[in-house]
């Protein structure tokens, strides 16, 4: 019987000829991530050894610049983790800091085939990679660094099979909320992406849905393997691989289409990301307090420079804190470079250091009681990003920035002619 | 390790609890016994200061969706005996695995209990039986692997045993 792109990977690093749905296998991982909340003095065992330091990533993104002394102490346990096993790939706070998905883009340090752990859940981003890539618990981490091997449990697959490309002005997170909202969670199954429609998405868009693919509580979300990944990945790491295709008769629990041409700008409306979908049109006029982009799902080059786009020559509305974060400092050199982001300071945007920050609530850009924000990040969950009583809308970049300038919830076409 | 059989009170919350619910970002800094007095702080606020020890939470579909935090070690530190829900959220399952608390995937749980009634669970056959009614209710069981990990303690237990990790008295 074939394999799907998920099951394919589980067999190869499990030893199996086969691997079915059901089945729980223990695989090798080719690399683990651990970020600041790992070293946080109620979450970190002292290590006292690892399997090989060569497929360890360390970063700090969570709180960055340390916000509090515990942040602070937390990464003085991971420099000292860093350098007890002499971990190379360390991204400490400064040149090569970023969010650990964006950092796996950064630097190619995912190559279809593998697998990659980090405990942060939206890991699956990685699965852009052609590989599996799964967010998992701080003892998983801990377990995975020392022994070189994890658990996991197979399920079905779902097949996304993109067509069309996005009209402009449409993003990759207004295609993820269509699937969202139509299709809600996919609970204990993969999500596999591919069709005629995915080469007119740029890794940067693939990674959006990716990532947000653990608002569907996917197991794995993975992409096929094409140029522009190749391209990618040829430019940043040298290593070897082959891409891993699913087999032609691979069993799927659906596959469905998405005509990307027939898209439009939505939002979910607050408190679920799932289920909660809505045209930009319905929700126009929505009262803001707060703009936001940024996070491993939106904090992309592509991101920033749409925002720049919508905002170019205009002025954010008095009384909205526009806050974007670019993703990396990679990302934020770049942007730099290409004008976006002084564009962006023109309009009256505060540009905050690589962080995930506000997206969950923990600094550069918390939310007080009944505040209003519209996001690009995540989540929208009830006090996902400050206090109970404030309300979240999740957009695209490009509604978010039109938003930021008008004061309430606006449809970015009125501003990308 | 004593047979995996819990008798409590039940309380029941709804689908799709998320963990940002269970363990929110503002109790990130405190002491796990601090953190599990938050359980709920968003949706059900003085809620954890109402649980008895030996308590069995029931919970609708997707329980624990959301982030990789360390939520299920909030439910286990608030004296919660185990959680019987329609099903599990596969990174929140993970954790429940890693901190040795009881989750069971029960078809049928949300609808077969009243809050404040008795449920007996036994973990190992996955069987749930409404004390007072005798009802029996059948759950999917835990993984032989799974199942070891629990009944080892956790992860933390089994790697201290093994001399991987430093000891740490919590």
């Amino acid at each position: 019987m074939g394999m799907t792109i998920a099951e394919k990977i589980l067999a190869a690093k499990s030893g199996r000829k086969a691997v079915v749905p059901g089945d729980v296998v223990t695989v090798d991982v080719d690399t683990v991530i651990l970020f600041d909340n790992n070293f946080m003095p109620n979450n970190w065992r002292d290590i006292l050894k690892v399997a090989d330091p060569e497929r360890i990533v360390v970063t700090f993104d969570h709180r960055v610049p340390a916000p509090t002394q515990q942040a602070a102490a937390a990464q003085v346990t991971g420099r000292g983790f860093v350098k007890k096993f002499g971990i190379r790939r360390f991204h400490d706070v400064g040149h090569d800091q970023g969010i650990s998905h964006q950092l796996v883009a950064d630097y190619g340090y995912a190559l279809p085939g593998s697998v990659l752990l980090c405990s942060d859940s939206h890991t699956c981003s990685a699965g852009v990679f052609n590989c599996l890539a799964r967010g998992v618990g701080g003892p998983d981490i801990i377990y995975a660094a020392i022994k070189g091997q994890t658990w996991f449990r197979c399920g079905e697959t779902v097949r996304y099979e993109l067509t069309g490309r996005l009209p402009d002005a449409v993003t990759a997170k207004d295609a993820f909320l269509q699937i969202a909202g139509v299709h809600g969670a996919h609970a204990t199954m993969n999500v596999e992406y591919g069709g005629p429609g995915a080469a007119s998405l740029s890794i940067n868009a693939r990674k959006t849905l990716t990532a947000m693919s653990a608002e569907l509580s996917a197991e794995f979300a993975t992409f096929e393997a094409d140029d522009v990944l190749a391209d990618w990945l040829r430019a940043r790491n040298p290593a070897p691989w082959s891409p891993v295709m699913a087999d032609a008769d691979a069993r799927y629990h659906a596959v469905r289409k998405v005509d990307l041409s027939t898209l439009e700008p939505l939002v979910a409306r607050p408190d679920s990301v799932v289920n909660n979908s809505q045209p930009v049109g319905q929700a126009q006029g929505t009262r803001i307090d707060q703009a936001y982009i940024g996070s491993c799902a939106n904090g992309t080059q592509d991101d920033i420079e749409l925002a720049a786009r919508v905002v170019k020559g205009r002025r954010v509305a008095s009384g909205v804190r526009f806050i974007v974060t670019p993703a990396s400092q990679t990302v934020y050199r770049d942007t730099v470079a290409s004008g976006a982001i002084r564009t962006l300071l023109e309009a009256g945007a505060m540009i905050a250091p690589p962080t995930c920050g506000a997206c969950g609530g923990g600094h550069m850009g918390v939310l007080g009681p009944d505040e209003v924000c519209i996001t690009s990040s995540t989540r929208n969950f009830k006090g996902r990003m400050g206090d109970p009583s404030s309300r979240v809308w999740m957009a695209s970049p490009a509604t978010v920035a039109a938003s930021a300038l008008t004061g309430a919830i606006t449809d970015p076409r009125e501003f990308l002619q | 390790m004593s047979a995996m059989v819990f008798r409590g009170r039940v309380w029941i919350v709804g689908d799709n609890i998320n963990t940002d619910l269970i363990l929110p970002n503002k109790a990130f800094y405190l002491t796990h016994a601090e953190q599990a007095q938050y359980v709920f702080h968003a949706n059900r606020p003085g809620w954890a200061q109402q649980v008895r020890p030996g308590d069995i939470l029931i919970g609708g579909h997707n329980f624990g969706m959301g982030s990789s935090r360390a939520a299920a070690r909030s439910l286990k530190n608030l004296g919660l005996a185990c959680l019987v829900a329609e099903s599990l959220n596969g990174l929140f399952l993970r954790n429940c695995v890693n901190f040795a608390f009881p989750a069971l995937e029960c078809a049928g749980i949300s609808t077969a209990f009243c809050e404040g009634d008795t449920a007996e669970v036994d973990f190992e056959s996955a069987q749930v039986r409404h004390v007072a009614r005798g009802a029996v209710l059948s759950g999917k069981p835990l993984p032989s692997q799974l199942m070891a990990l629990v009944q080892a303690g956790g992860v933390f237990q089994l790697l201290e045993s093994e001399g991987l990790i430093a000891p740490k008295a919590d």
